[in-house]
């Protein structure tokens, strides 16, 4: 199975990155842009019975290794192929 | 097998449109198919075209290089080695490189430095020796250039992210804007390396039979025709469509690869060694056996992959980052995978060494490939190129576009980004990592010092485009001068050179004759001095849409301190200590930055190269014998400008107060000329006579011009009175200020 | 006293950590390889700096699951002193050794210069050779040095005192200008609960000789030595 795996910086943890782009966007003429958070993408395949199996074993990976859960969130989805 | 190479399914046809897209020429093709006796397949041609390139064959350049002095005292090792090596007492050996990766960098700024600092380190530890500092010479276009910016950071951002990550300090180098260089910027890398006497790795393949080792990454589409066909056309529109041959640099991989490379040759297992850098797994195999005036066998089954489905002539031609090629002792290869096994590498036979001088590629139980190996070294072409004195070398008509009042001047120098301090980009390079730098970036050298022992080198890298514009000649000797004077100037004696010469399109008879007017500069400074060139590059093709760079030979000088103690900085160190000023010859605005912000140059002035030696003997003599504080080379922006950089040591507590007028020049050439080899001492103020008096005994200019000062202000004769502490905010908000300044 | 000195893949500060205790301290030190669980007898093991496993994911993510993490691990649970220096800090925050995490610099570039940082509390194993508030000149090379925190992990570890250094101008005042890359107080390096493992970002190796960067260094090394005499 097919997992996206998204990790963003958590709410109230400064994000230099975002901050960056949000003012280059800024003095792009993108006036209407608010916070701007930026994360990572992990793709990756697990070999799992079903997708609760899939997502139990994803979770452990996120909180093991995939996200620092001082600093970051994550979510991710499961693609049943 | 048959006989002769099989075409594989799918493979264009080969004929002279198939030559000619290829980058190869009518003559070219001709010769292939007489050297092979038949037409060759579609893989040996992409074979030949990457091995008859410029920047793999050095076809228009050969001839020439062979006038540089590449021998002396010190000099270690053939001729034909990857770099050279010099013997620098106690037991160690200096190896060291410079090499452009100019278009790759322009191409896409970042991986394209980044990959640039990582093929040098690989020529360096290919020979056993382990990196020890590298230095960089960039240039790029105006600010006015949007694009500036952009490629700045990138580039900076590469070469720091790889260099730091490997661990190899990056203590020095320079960085300079001209809108010359706008469509076409310079990433120049220079790496040195420590190798214990006795030690050096050959890349010479030998013993029949010997297994070939193949370490490292896996082979990936990366970089095909990338180093090789970038760096032998011009650009074009189409250069951004190149993007997806621009290598992609994995600095990890590199540094367990220096380990593991170190490791496997202490095994003494090691026959050959040589990285697969431009075009990758072919040059470096048929490099090797061309040494060794050897055959080899490949069998392309056991490379190994990053992606299904490469071809021959893919796998023949990557230019994937962070590979090797090993020579093993035949029965010992399972010691070397070993050692690459602990450090998590790939270490797989591929082939082995034959005695019948062929060059011979296997793949699925098909023969894809089989060269005479002198056919794709030796035998490559070599061209006489025409050549014709360029019109551009007539000195310019004197125009005084502005001539504001020497304070006023002195301020803006400072404030260009050619003079002002370079602290925002050598901050992002880590500077200090192996526990070896004395002397760190932003002076005139850096200063490594060799543990264990009381020596040290001094390194640094020059070039002077503006001056070589104007002659080519005279200013590759000024180059050549200049970087000896660096290193001087920290108390080093200069003992070796490597240069990497960035020129236009060899083809151009105008660009040709600035190519061998530089070689020969270069070539009568370094006898001169004493100095061999041991190692270097050439690249040529460094032009967009028909418009050259200006000529820019870069030359990196190493020098030797006997004992650390001899080291001296720019900067000032006691109040009351007299301030010296030595010249070998009047400057002048002719290629100054000072010319370049408000006009005024004119014609070089002449070099006298035995008065220049005198001033580099008298300068290592000075520091040996503890007579003097302090020495800064008098280069960018002129007198005035480096007068205030040696009160900008890190406390900032210092002034000078100066008398230079002379009747005998004009103001502003006295004071913002450049040109001349001029040096500022500081020395105890009752050495001050004795230093006079050994300068003039070798015929050099030398005269007290004034006093360090406890007061912070800089005084320079009636015309300039100001504040070290605003002189030092401008000098270092120059760069910044432009960078953050747009955004 | 004896030190065991970690190179993961990608350290690079190991030989210069390894210089530095055995040239200039004249201390009985080795390196351990992260393949092995083995510590050799190390009173204190030095986490270095670098970039192990070249940081691709976060800084210290990977190395944390090397096997001879387990044995620095339980070796910090049963009250041995370990010392992790950039990386090496980076390490022991993934490994929860150590409260709050490094992140990118404000400035997001890497950041190579000498700092000052101020001895924020002396009565530990890492610091009991300084001054109160004695400023230390130490080099700083980190892309990656934001120190970040909860709010109330801060307030937590500022009461206990687990703040060992802090980022200072030279007149020992910790300004915004003086914080080279954005940490939260501008926190240079923490201890945990029990004081036996401390993390830091500037690089107490690069400065223990006059010659190259001052003596600043010398300090911390100093006391951990201290406290095995």
């Amino acid at each position: 199975m097919r997992v996206k795996v998204y990790i963003t910086p958590r709410r109230g943890v400064l994000d230099p990155q975002g901050r960056a782009i949000e003012a280059s966007l800024k003095s792009l003429g993108f006036n209407d842009v608010g916070p701007v958070r930026m994360g990572k993408y992990i793709e990756l395949e697990v070999a799992a019975a079903s997708p609760a199996q899939a997502s139990a074993e994803v979770r452990r990976m996120c909180e093991q290794l995939l996200a620092n859960t001082v600093i970051e969130d994550y979510r991710f989805e499961v693609e049943d192929a | 097998m048959s006989h002769n190479p099989v075409a594989l399914p799918g493979e264009p046809e080969v004929n002279l449109a198939q030559a000619l897209a290829h980058g190869l020429s009518e003559d070219e093709f001709r010769l292939i198919r007489n050297h092979l006796g038949r037409t060759p397949t579609f893989t040996e041609l992409g074979v030949f075209s990457v091995m008859w390139s410029e920047h793999c064959s050095y076809k228009s350049s050969r001839r020439h290089l062979a006038r540089l002095p590449n021998k002396g005292r010190l000099v270690v090792g053939g001729p034909g080695e990857n770099a050279g090596a010099l013997d620098v007492g106690d037991g160690w050996l200096a190896v060291f490189k410079i090499e452009s990766h100019n278009h790759p960098s322009f191409v896409e700024p970042y991986q394209g430095a980044a990959t640039g600092v990582g093929g040098i380190l690989r020529d360096i530890f290919a020979m056993g020796a382990r990196p020890v500092a590298s230095l960089n010479s960039l240039k790029f276009g105006s600010f006015d250039n949007a694009r500036t910016r952009y490629l700045l950071s990138g580039v900076v951002g590469g070469i720091g992210g790889y260099g730091n990550c490997v661990g190899v300090p990056t203590v020095g180098g320079e960085v300079m804007f001209d809108a010359a260089y706008d469509d076409n910027i310079l990433v120049n890398a220079f790496c040195l390396g420590l190798a214990r006497k006795g030690e050096l790795q050959s890349a010479r393949a030998q013993g029949m039979g010997n297994p070939v080792l193949y370490v490292g990454s896996a082979t990936g589409r990366d970089g095909i025709h990338g180093a090789s066909l970038l760096a032998s056309a011009e650009f074009d529109a189409s250069s951004a469509h190149k993007r997806p041959t621009v290598q992609v640099g994995d600095p990890f991989t590199e540094k367990l690869l220096i380990e593991a490379c170190l490791e496997a040759i202490k095994t003494g297992a090691v026959v050959a060694l040589q990285d697969m850098g431009a075009a990758g797994l072919t040059s470096s195999s048929a490099e090797m056996a061309a040494r060794g005036k050897l055959g080899i066998e490949i069998n392309l089954d056991q490379v190994p992959l990053r992606e299904p489905n490469l071809t021959p002539y893919e796998m023949l031609l990557s230019e994937s980052q962070e590979r090797m090629l090993i020579v093993a002792q035949a029965g010992r290869e399972h010691e070397l995978q070993a050692v690459f096994e602990k450090w998590d590498l790939h270490a797989v036979v591929i082939g082995r060494i034959t005695g019948d001088c062929r060059w011979r590629v296997s793949w699925r139980g098909l023969l894809v490939a089989d060269i005479p190996v002198a056919a794709l070294a030796e035998q490559a072409p070599a061209y006489e190129r025409p050549m014709a004195r360029a019109a551009a070398c007539t000195p310019p008509v004197r125009v005084v576009r502005e001539r504001p009042a020497p304070a006023e001047a002195l301020r803006r120098l400072l404030d260009s980004p050619n003079v002002g301090s370079k602290r925002w980009v050598y901050r992002q390079y880590d500077s200090i990592v192996q526990s070896n730098t004395v002397m760190e970036p932003g002076g005139d050298a850096a200063v490594l010092r060799i543990k264990g022992t009381r020596r040290a080198l001094a390194l640094a890298v020059d070039s002077n485009p503006r001056a070589c514009a104007l002659d080519p000649y005279l200013g590759a000797m000024a180059v050549t001068l200049e970087a000896a004077r660096n290193v001087a100037c920290v108390g080093a004696r200069p003992i070796g050179i490597t240069d990497c010469l960035n020129y236009g399109n060899p083809e151009r008879p105008e660009i040709m004759w600035q190519f061998a007017r530089g070689v020969d500069g270069i070539r009568d400074a370094a006898l001169a001095l004493e100095t061999p060139v041991v190692s270097g590059n050439v690249s040529f093709y460094n032009e967009t849409q028909g418009r050259a760079i200006p000529p820019t030979p870069t030359l990196a000088m190493v020098g030797m301190l006997a004992d650390l103690d001899y080291c001296r900085s720019q900067f000032f160190r006691r109040p009351g200590d007299a301030i010296l000023l030595l010249r070998t010859s009047a400057p002048a605005l002719a290629a100054s930055e000072y010319d370049a912000l408000f006009g005024g140059g004119n014609r070089l002035g002449a070099i006298d190269l035995h008065k220049e030696r005198e001033l580099i003997d008298l300068l290592v003599t000075l520091a040996e014998k503890g007579l003097i504080n302090s020495a800064h080379d008098v280069s960018d922006g002129g007198l005035a400008v480096a007068l205030a950089e040696c009160c900008f040591n890190e406390a900032g507590k210092f002034g000078a107060s100066v008398e230079v007028g002379t009747p005998e020049l004009d103001t502003v050439v006295n004071l913002f000329g450049e040109g001349a080899s001029s040096v500022i001492l500081s020395t105890p103020s009752d050495a001050a006579a004795r230093v006079v008096q050994m300068a003039t005994g070798r015929g050099l200019g030398c005269r007290r011009i004034g006093t360090v000062t406890s007061d912070p202000v800089l005084r320079i004769d009636s015309d300039i009175a100001i504040e070290v502490a605003e002189l030092r905010t401008i000098y270092e908000q120059a760069l910044p200020g432009r960078i953050q300044g747009h955004g | 006293m004896k030190w065991g000195v970690v190179s993961f893949p990608g350290s690079l500060d190991d030989r210069d950590t390894l210089y530095a205790l055995r040239d200039v301290l004249e201390q009985d030190a080795e390196l351990l390889w992260h393949k092995e669980r083995d510590l050799k007898n190390a009173d204190c093991v030095v986490l270095p700096g670098g970039f192990s496993y070249g940081d691709y994911l976060r800084c210290g993510a990977m190395a944390r699951f090397s096997p001879i993490m387990e044995s620095v691990v339980s070796f910090a649970r049963r009250g041995g002193l370990v010392l992790g220096i950039c990386n090496g800090f980076q390490i022991l925050c993934e490994a929860r050794l150590l409260p709050g995490a490094l992140t990118r610099n404000r400035s997001l570039s890497f950041i190579c210069e000498r700092v000052t940082v101020r001895v924020e509390n002396t009565h530990t194993p890492f610091t009991r050779a300084a001054a109160p508030h004695e400023l230390l000149r130490l080099p700083i090379k980190h892309g990656e040095g934001l120190y970040v925190a909860s709010e109330d992990e801060l307030r937590r570890i500022e009461d206990r005192g687990q703040v060992l250094v802090r980022y200072v101008d030279s007149s020992g005042r910790a300004t915004e200008a003086a914080n080279p890359n954005g940490s939260m107080h501008s926190i240079a390096g923490v201890a945990n609960e029990s004081f036996n493992v401390f993390g830091l970002m500037p690089h107490p190796e690069h400065a223990v000789e006059p010659m190259l960067g001052g003596e600043g260094g010398l300090k911390i090394f100093r006391s951990i030595i201290q406290s095995f005499a």
